[in-house]
């Protein structure tokens, strides 16, 4: 393995991990402050047992996180000096905010989780409130960090160096809004789903389970809106995408030849004129192929095997989704009661993690060879340091370890959790 | 201060002063939990856990923040540090890791005596590894041995920082958040006996930062110049002097009157002087000698704007923590 790929190989390892960390991160105190509204509402204990249960459940996914995303802040420059040196005076200023938000985030996070007691319920309320706002305000200043690494804006480039430096335009990057939303919206409905697999699985066990009920309606009632929500979100990031990084456009839809009239091929089909509507919303638009590019910086063929991978997985849980709401509105209160429709919320579990891995992937592997799209090249950015496949083996080791324990970990408190 | 790179500068500082206040005493809440022992050894450790386990997570921030100011105002000085020090960075990194994950997984496993004192033991270690690496990266950038010659770093991945000023200064930060942790420890609310087992503690780690530092003194090599001569000769340098031995030695004597409230301000403002002293003997260096503030810094448009982003963050969040530490810490008896 050469040295940049191992280093690439940490940095992916890192975030593959990071990413679920975080988005369970995200989500999870919205489902904890929803729980604890509606017992402040309705009283119902078992409401409260839920809210606890999501509270540890986001104290130990916070600490992970935490911990993660502090050897990502060092990892930046541990693997791609070169990237820091040229580009931190402006992807630092994102990042700068995040580590407020993270700040806010963990203050509190502590208020919340060891100050039931100790402070007045509104003000509990009002620190979970925060806590959410919070993780996801950190999320997206991260996500503007990437964003910018995809569509950099803000400086004049001369001699390979950047000048003119603006951090504010640089914030403004065209790739901000989609990315940031795209990546909220897959949190919530990965973590959504994964939570109602867990709850649908208790509830065919324990079918008479009024907490499982609860705990179900919740999760879903954060899943399906963002489920809904995502292909518009994702139509419009594939348009600005196809504007910005016609290479990535291309890579991901395996497209060989510049042309009018690009059709969108899906597994055996194919939609004359389908990638040009969808891409530039005129049948006869021209998209760039992978033709207008040097063979040696084609991006991996595993974007297209990731992309199509993400958007599988989106429409499957839209098609959920769809059920889901059906069913609300034909069996109203036992809409959570049948064995079919639990049995396929299990299988479902996992689907959302996986499309954010299979994102991630397009979107990274996609913009490669550049670690800032068209400044920067990744090769040109590795540190010098040999020997990087310890750390990489190192981290991925300790990662896994991570992983575990966290699966241990929560296992352990749901089973503890009193339905 | 002139201009804003060391506006910036001070800001890090002060970050870096605040993560051993706070962030630093949560590492030596774990010194402590390794090196509990007695018949009282159980309840060292509950009241180590009870102590850290709500604020941790925010005192952990400081660092992130120091980290995050020093690739934004700073880059060259970040790229070169991260080049240099990968090996030592990545050591601690392991140990931050460890920590935090193996402090929550204690907490929230099962209750079965096994599974705890194992994560309690990589809770242990890790957070007396850390400061260890953290302190030996500080020593490394003070000691004007990390240089660069055609992007390399001269003498390698190791030498630099694997001699002895740099691991004296690891054992100066072991040894003050040990010391910190010790003396806060004392005014938790808690068992007499626990806290006499803690005032011993607090003594001995504070011997051990005496030596700690004159053995960094003495082991700073001749590459370290600037910075013996602006620690001793500089117009500040005798004030500071005198008033980190006056707080040290209070602080001891405290200890030894059992008035841990008093203790506790000496002790914080005897580690504040410590690292605020190294700041300033280090300035106006990042990584000695060739890195400066002035000719690692970003662009002005950068730091301007992260002057504005601080003045906000500080005057929203400073409130914030004020009402964490009350929420849980004023319950302590002085």
């Amino acid at each position: 393995m050469s040295e940049l790929l191992a280093a690439r190989a940490q940095m992916a390892m890192s975030l593959g991990f990071h990413i679920v960390f975080a988005a369970i991160g995200m989500a999870m105190p919205l489902f904890m402050v929803i729980a604890e509204i509606r017992f402040r509402q309705t009283k119902e204990a078992e409401y409260l047992a839920l809210a606890r249960a999501w509270a540890k459940g986001t104290a130990v996914l916070f600490a992970v996180g935490a911990v993660s995303g502090t050897v990502l802040s060092f990892e930046l420059g541990l693997l791609f000096p070169r990237f820091m040196k040229l580009a931190g005076p402006l992807v630092g200023m994102p990042f700068s905010l995040e580590g407020f938000a993270f700040f806010a985030e963990g203050i509190f996070l502590g208020i919340y989780l060891y100050g039931w007691d100790k402070v007045r319920p509104g003000l509990h309320v009002l620190a979970g409130v925060i806590v959410t706002l919070s993780g996801l305000a950190s999320a997206v200043f991260v996500i503007i960090a990437n964003a910018w690494m995809n569509a950099p804006t803000g400086f004049r480039l001369v001699d390979g160096q950047l000048t003119d430096i603006d951090p504010i335009a640089a914030m403004r990057t065209p790739f901000a809004l989609h990315e940031a939303l795209h990546m909220v919206l897959a949190a919530f409905m990965a973590t959504g789903f994964a939570a109602a697999a867990i709850h649908a699985a208790a509830r065919r066990r324990a079918p008479a389970s009024t907490f499982h009920q609860k705990a179900l309606a919740i999760a879903l009632a954060v899943a399906i809106p963002a489920t809904l929500a995502q292909p518009l979100v994702g139509h419009y990031a594939g348009q600005v995408v196809a504007r910005h990084q016609p290479l990535k456009l291309a890579a991901m839809e395996r497209l060989e030849r510049t042309q009018s009239n690009a059709p969108l091929r899906i597994g055996p089909f194919e939609i004359p004129s389908g990638l040009s509507l969808l891409a530039f919303n005129r049948p006869g638009a021209v998209v760039t192929g992978l033709d207008a590019f040097p063979r040696a910086d084609w991006p991996s063929p595993v974007v297209r095997v990731a992309w199509q991978a993400m958007v599988g997985i989106g429409t499957a849980l839209a098609g959920l989704a769809f059920w889901a709401l059906f069913l609300r509105l034909r069996r109203r209160a036992a809409w959570l009661d049948g064995r079919r429709f639990l049995f396929a919320l299990i299988l479902a579990g996992p689907l959302g993690f996986l499309a954010i891995e299979a994102g991630w992937v397009v979107t990274e592997v996609g913009r490669q060879p550049w670690v800032v799209y068209g400044v920067l090249r990744t090769a040109d950015s590795v540190t010098p340091m040999p020997g990087l496949i310890v750390p990489c083996v190192t981290f991925t080791l300790v990662y896994l370890g991570l992983a575990a324990a966290v699966v241990a970990v929560l296992r352990h408190q749901f089973r503890s959790v009193k339905p | 201060m002139s201009g804003p790179a060391d506006a910036v500068a001070a800001v890090m500082l002060g970050s870096l002063v605040l993560y051993a206040l706070f962030g630093g005493a949560d590492f030596g809440g774990g010194v402590w939990d390794l090196f509990a022992f007695g018949p009282r050894a159980s309840q060292q450790r509950a009241l180590i856990e009870q102590a850290i386990a709500p604020i941790w997570e925010a005192n952990h921030v400081w660092l992130i923040l120091v980290v995050v100011l020093l690739f934004t105002a700073f880059p060259a000085a970040y790229s070169a540090a991260t080049t240099a020090l990968h090996v030592p960075l990545t050591l601690m990194l392991l140990g931050i890791v460890a920590r935090g994950s193996a402090f929550v997984f204690r907490q929230y496993s099962p209750p079965s005596a096994t599974l705890r004192r194992r994560w309690g033991r990589v809770f242990a270690i890790s957070s007396t590894v850390t400061p260890l690496f953290l302190g030996i990266v500080i020593g490394a950038i003070t000691a004007g041995t990390v240089r660069f010659s055609d992007g390399l770093p001269v003498g390698g991945f190791v030498r630099p920082w694997l001699a002895p000023f740099p691991i004296a200064v690891g054992l100066v930060a072991l040894a003050l958040f040990a010391f910190l942790a010790a003396v806060y420890l004392t005014s938790e609310p808690g068992d007499v006996e626990v806290t006499e087992d803690f005032r011993r503690r607090a003594l001995i780690a504070g011997l051990a930062v005496g030596l700690a530092a004159v053995a960094s003194v003495i082991t700073l090599g001749n590459a370290g110049a600037h910075f013996r001569a602006a620690l001793f000769g500089s117009w500040w340098s005798w004030p500071l002097q005198l008033a980190t031995a006056l707080a040290a030695t209070s602080a001891f004597a405290a200890l030894w009157l059992r008035r841990y409230r008093l203790a506790r301000v000496c002790a914080i403002a005897q580690v504040s002087l410590i690292v605020a002293g190294w700041g300033l003997a280090q300035r106006p260096y990042l990584i000695a000698p060739d890195v400066t503030l002035a000719n690692a810094a970003a662009p002005a448009a950068t730091l301007r704007l992260l002057l504005i982003v601080l003045g906000i963050g500080i005057v929203i969040l400073f409130p914030c923590l004020a009402w964490l530490y009350r929420v849980f810490k004023s319950s302590r008896s002085g």
